[in-house]
């Protein structure tokens, strides 16, 4: 029905030609999908996102050629977790990738597009010109956030569909053992796999409003990039130490690595809402905190 | 301002606001202690050329910066197109294009697809005419050749342009542009005084800003000056100009005694005669400058004076002082001198 009224009113307003009262009617039915869209778009048309991407997809790369090149039936039972089944299930070269991809590589990416969000328009000056277009700033920062998490869900995809892509193509598949001992078909498992994708995904997602909130700060997109990297660094090595147990709750790293609890018969769906529950709340607290800044700021740039 | 009866604006009563596009009561900002603009009040006529001037750093662009709510007032009341700014920007803003502090694009992008990434930021453009207004407002600039190049490889004459045409991306009541001929030679400044006229022609109001008066002065119907943060002068061109002194020139080979007609007439005349580009003396011909003051005498009476008194009158020009005069000594300095 919106959608409908808005392009009647299109119609009407390019009849008329009067564009001051034709289109105001428009922006009532507007959401900014379009606005949206062109994010994404100028997201995907740098290279540096590109550069990104393509370093995520290396890392499965890496692992099944290591494994593959190497003595293939050794299990030492070092390295990460899931590396020795690689042999037996190709597809466990994704879940591999993701053990490795979660603490550095994938927040690192996270980290310089979210940082990136706000301070990267006003160093480019883009900033103003979106403003007085007028984007709105409460809608900017909206559809600047749902960019970010887009691309959250883009780079776990790419770790994962390229951990699948070349496990199929390098090692067998077969039924896939869970951790708890139970086997499940290829079907199942990649159910599974998407899962794990979703968790991951969701896992980004605090870090990502962060990353929104530094980014309103500055004019500065690396340093605002460089300081929410450094934070995800500092929350897992405060994960890390067990003097500060009562604060590993509270960290949006503290569920990273959790998502092997996907692997089990039955799925221990706890930590997956434990861990929405928590980001949604750093979502809340630093959307908040980004909103209130950005709302109130002078953009001088 | 609390102590004003609540209403649409206080002081309506001797005009109706539609009759201005841009007003401003008491805008001030500070940065720390220093006031960057100074309580000035604003009244830029709809349908004018408003030429806003002053020295590099005398609170132009942050003025602009308020009217487009990018920055906030420190104090102050500012109306844009009969509505509050900055709380009701999004109906003010559409009817609104705007240059400010040169242009921004995003390098890696060509011409079009910036232009095309900034109008879907406007939620009341119309998504079906995106394109072809795109494609126009290049044409309308001069860069249809180069719409699918990308930005970053742009001169800065180039991406000037392309700051225009993202102002003219739609069809606006009021245009504000910070600085449009920066970086442009000038065949382009031609263009850019051309494309105001014709925009002004369509009813637009354009309020720019520069700080070089001559570029400016031709199109401008209005102007103000700002100096240090204050509005030193507002009003239309003629007003401005005829707060200078209208001189009156003579060209003659009988210099004493037309000192004596001109000084007989009440004028002031000058010691050695003021030069304005030419030389004082052209052949045994010499000029003689006066200053007509605050007398009310017309210029064929002085003539018709000369002659009657025996000067041979081979040149007589009436200088109602320049514009650029007047500014420099409103403004105190020239006007390419840092303030």
């Amino acid at each position: 029905m919106p959608d409908s009224a808005g392009e009647l009113d299109k119609a009407t307003a390019r009849q008329s030609g009067n564009w001051a009262t034709g289109t105001g009617r428009v922006a009532r039915h507007s959401v900014g999908l379009a606005l949206f869209v062109s994010e994404l778009s100028v997201l995907y048309r740098r290279r540096r996102t590109w550069a990104m991407l393509a370093a995520l997809a290396a890392v499965p790369i890496l692992i099944a050629v290591a494994v593959r090149v190497t003595n293939s039936t050794r299990q030492s039972g070092r390295g990460p977790q899931f590396l020795d089944q690689i042999t037996q299930n190709g597809l466990f070269v994704a879940v591999t990738a993701l053990v490795v991809s979660i603490p550095l590589f994938l927040p690192l990416t996270v980290g310089v597009v979210a940082g990136d969000t706000i301070a990267g328009e006003a160093s480019h000056g883009t900033l103003r010109y979106l403003l007085v277009a007028p984007a709105g700033r409460v809608r900017l920062l909206i559809v600047k956030y749902v960019g970010a998490a887009a691309f959250c869900v883009c780079a776990t995809l790419v770790v994962v569909v390229t951990g699948v892509g070349i496990g199929l193509a390098l090692f067998p598949v077969g039924p896939v053992t869970l951790l708890s001992g139970d086997t499940i078909g290829f079907s199942e498992s990649i159910v599974r796999l998407l899962l794990i994708t979703a968790f991951v995904t969701v896992s980004l997602l605090g870090l990502s409003a962060i990353g929104l909130f530094i980014s309103t700060l500055t004019d500065v997109p690396v340093g605002a990039m460089a300081a929410t990297i450094v934070l995800s660094v500092v929350s897992q090595v405060l994960g890390a130490l067990p003097q500060l147990d009562w604060l590993h709750p509270w960290l949006f790293s503290h569920y990273w690595l959790s998502f092997a609890d996907l692997l089990r018969q039955p799925i221990a769906w706890e930590s997956f809402g434990a861990n929405a529950l928590l980001q949604l709340g750093y979502i809340a607290v630093f959307g908040a905190l980004a909103y209130g800044r950005f709302l109130t700021r002078d953009v001088l740039s | 301002m609390s102590a004003e009866p609540p209403g649409p604006w206080p002081g309506d009563v001797t005009r109706s606001a539609g009759d201005l596009a841009i007003e401003t009561r008491g805008l001030t900002k500070r940065f720390g202690h220093q006031a960057a603009v100074d309580q000035i009040d604003l009244a830029v006529p709809r349908g004018s050329v408003f030429g806003f001037l002053g020295p590099n750093g005398s609170g132009k662009t942050t003025t602009i910066r308020m009217l487009l709510g990018l920055a906030s007032a420190s104090s102050g009341q500012i109306r844009v197109l009969g509505s509050e700014m900055p709380s009701e920007f999004h109906d003010v803003l559409p009817r609104v294009g705007a240059l400010v502090e040169g242009p921004a694009f995003y390098p890696f992008l060509s011409g079009a697809a910036n232009l095309h990434r900034l109008d879907t930021a406007d939620r009341q453009a119309p998504s079906a005419t995106r394109d072809a207004r795109v494609a126009e407002s290049l044409e309308r600039v001069g860069l249809a050749h180069a719409a699918g190049k990308r930005v970053g490889a742009y001169s800065l004459g180039m991406k000037q342009r392309l700051g225009i045409a993202n102002a003219i991306l739609r069809p606006r009541e009021l245009l504000m542009l910070d600085e449009p001929t920066n970086g442009l030679d000038p065949q382009g400044t031609r263009e850019v005084r051309s494309l105001i006229r014709s925009l002004s022609g369509d009813g637009t109001t354009v309020f720019v800003s520069s700080h070089l008066l001559a570029e400016i002065e031709q199109i401008c119907t209005h102007a103000a000056v700002m100096s240090t943060g204050r509005l030193v002068a507002q009003g239309t061109i003629d007003q401005l100009r005829s707060r200078g002194e209208t001189r009156v020139r003579v060209r003659t080979p009988d210099l004493p005694s037309a000192r004596v007609v001109l000084g007989s007439l009440g004028l002031s005349v000058d010691e050695v005669a003021r030069e304005r580009g030419e030389q004082i003396r052209s052949g045994e011909d010499e000029f003689v400058t006066a200053a007509v003051g605050v007398l009310d005498v017309r210029a064929e009476d002085i003539v018709a004076a000369l002659v009657a008194g025996g000067v041979r009158v081979r040149g007589f020009v009436v200088d109602e002082g320049s514009l650029e005069d007047q500014f420099v000594a409103l403004t105190g300095e020239g006007f390419d001198v840092a303030g």
